[in-house]
């Protein structure tokens, strides 16, 4: 019966199918790259292995870098950084603002709008420049940079699951269930949440990728990861100075990265948008 | 009071909380936040007595209410305080200096990225889930997901170094000088009759603008799409086609027309992302602008021009929101409250 579903489904929405198995095979190879990295990097990703500004060869694979540090192993223990911090941080607003607007939904009253207000001035701020400030005033470092990334997201989640709790705390089994006398907690959490996360995969797909690229931008503007540890954004910015000058594998590489995970997510929630939403064109 | 004013107004209201919220989303990073200004400022290795100096003359040393209300009403003045490097010129004059640079590379990028939004959101819909529609939905995924300095510093590698034909950073060339009106390089030249310096500021553009117009385009590009196909199918067009209208008056005179609404209302979302995109392609262009400086001071610790580049993004955010809603008023007479 479900696989039947599927295969009705690949065949009305090819492309979309396509383009969300494209985008969950980039994801799933950077996160086993991730996962994988002391095994599959051929060097340490923190020493100088070679001369400095060596081209890509079959000794080097993405040449060397301005230190003589692979940039092959930095790409790979690179990933995990990214990952470790883009997850962390998403996740993060993921639970804190679905359960803000989860309750602030549900509840109403002053509580509900001022927060919306927050919410709503704090969104309609440049994220990135949000997070810059608040990684300035923090400071760099692993933990302070996914602060500054989860701050920004928080308000997308709040205000998504507020809306559609809004929409689903009218519906008739909500009012039977609060007619039955159903305590909140049993309302909010068995009847209107299940009914809310199902919007949950699409938006946090697409707040990754957008995670990816604001992480990628703290680190090449040197707010990001502390130095020596390895992170495309940082190591693209440390790249530019030699990149017009003929030594293009250094930046390029952790370019190419950051733009393909983003990609990858991308895809996949554009995908899933479209698989789990057909009605909406 | 017609409804149309009462909007306006209402709107104006509104926007008061939301400046003021941001104002103290601001205060509170910069104040609240672990990390002690001061100390950040003179380091670790700086006397007891240089810290009371410091801390005394930010005022950081009265209670945290009295600080918020001197930010508060300082900012109600437009006073930003002064810089804490070089001369400590007032903050305000150092933003003017920067914000038309800002504004210049942002107005530019919007145009490239209505112009290629609108053309290939418009090529989209003619033939949904045709090849072409494929393809252009696949360009809107990739652009978004571009990274701002990758993709700028491909481009300064394919124009600036090897078809050596566009300049890869700064604003304009040192050989020639552009007198000062506005600040927009471009207005400038062409209000002063400077052939020469619209010519170099012109060339100066062209690269960061289509860095970040074709990063923004995607969104312009699926909006575009969607509300084609909605007017497309709407019964006034059908009555236009009907009546034997040609295609291409159908297209570019109805539709187009009414597909722009929904573009219009996402200018003021897109505001706040060009703004953040801008930071990215300035630093990588080396262009002068607000992103530049505010990385600058930043480094130097500069603690007050950091706070006031901060507050006059979010003011500025807050009457772009403002701004964009009630042109959205005017235009669509269903908009009311």
């Amino acid at each position: 019966m479900f696989a039947e579903h599927i295969v009705k489904l690949f065949k009305k929405r090819k492309t979309d199918f396509i383009l969300t198995v494209i985008g969950a095979g980039i994801v799933f190879s950077i996160i086993l790259m991730a996962i994988l990295a002391p095994f599959i990097a051929p060097y340490n990703p923190y020493v100088s292995v070679d001369d400095a500004l060596l081209p890509p060869s079959s000794k080097y694979l993405m040449g060397t870098d301005n230190l003589g540090r692979d940039v092959y192993s930095r790409i790979i223990h690179g990933s995990y950084t990214v990952m470790i911090v883009v997850l962390a941080s998403t996740l993060i607003s993921l639970v804190i603002g679905s359960l803000l607007g989860l309750v602030s939904g549900y509840f109403g009253g002053v509580v509900d709008r001022a927060l919306s207000l927050v919410m709503d001035s704090l969104y309609s701020f440049p994220g990135l420049i949000f997070a810059i400030a608040v990684a300035a005033m923090l400071g760099p470092g692993v933990i302070n940079t996914i602060v500054s990334i989860s701050i920004v997201y928080i308000p997308t989640y709040f205000r998504m699951v507020r809306g559609q709790t809004l929409s689903v705390k009218t519906s008739l089994y909500v009012e039977a269930a609060t007619a039955m006398g159903a305590s909140h907690k049993t309302i909010l959490f068995k009847y209107i949440f299940p009914n809310v996360s199902v919007i949950i995969p699409v938006v946090f797909s697409m707040n990754v990728a957008d995670a990816v690229l604001t992480e990628a931008g703290l680190s090449f503007l040197g707010l990001g990861v502390p130095a020596p540890i390895p992170d495309w954004g940082f190591d693209l910015k440390n790249g530019q100075r030699n990149f017009l000058a003929g030594y293009w594998w250094v930046s390029a590489f952790p370019g190419i990265m950051i733009i393909l995970l983003a990609l990858g997510f991308s895809l996949v929630g554009e995908g899933l948008n479209e698989l789990l939403n057909p009605e909406r064109r | 009071m017609t409804s149309l004013k009462a909007y306006v107004l209402t709107r104006l209201l509104l926007s008061i909380p939301m400046i003021f919220i941001l104002l103290t989303i601001v205060f509170v990073i910069l104040r609240l936040l672990p990390g002690d200004p001061v100390l950040a400022i003179v380091g670790m290795k700086a006397s007891e007595e240089q810290i009371e100096k410091l801390r005394k003359q930010l005022g950081l040393d009265k209670p945290l209410w009295m600080q918020y209300i001197d930010y508060v009403l300082s900012i109600l003045r437009l006073d930003f305080g002064r810089s804490m490097i070089w001369g400590r010129r007032p903050v305000i004059t150092e933003i003017m200096e920067h914000f038309p640079a800002t504004l210049e590379l942002s107005i530019s990028a919007f145009i490239v990225s209505v112009l290629i939004g609108v053309a290939t959101g418009l090529f989209s819909s003619l033939k949904p889930s045709s090849k072409l529609d494929i393809s252009l939905r696949i360009f809107s995924i990739v652009a978004y997901s571009l990274f701002i300095p990758m993709f700028g510093m491909i481009l300064q590698l394919i124009f600036g170094v090897y078809l050596r034909i566009l300049p890869v950073a700064g604003r304009k060339s040192p050989l020639v000088d552009i007198d000062t009106v506005t600040g927009l390089y471009v207005l400038d030249s062409i209000l002063t009759l400077n052939f020469e310096g619209l010519i170099t500021s012109i060339r100066y553009l062209i690269l960061p603008s289509i860095t970040l117009g074709i990063v923004l385009s995607g969104v312009y590009t699926r909006l575009v799409r969607s509300s084609m196909l909605d007017v497309l199918s709407t019964d006034f067009i059908r009555a236009l086609k009907a009546r034997g209208i040609p295609k291409n008056q159908l297209l570019f005179k109805h539709a187009l027309k009414n597909a722009f609404i929904p573009v219009l209302t996402m200018m003021g979302l897109q505001f706040s992302i060009l703004l953040a995109g801008a930071v990215l392609t300035e630093t990588t262009f080396s262009w002068p602008g607000m992103g530049t400086f505010l990385m600058e001071r930043i480094e130097y610790r500069d603690y007050t021009t950091v706070q006031g580049t901060i507050v006059f993004f979010a003011l500025l955010v807050s009457l772009v929101s403002l701004a964009v809603d009630i042109v959205y008023a005017l235009i669509d007479p269903r908009i009311r409250y």
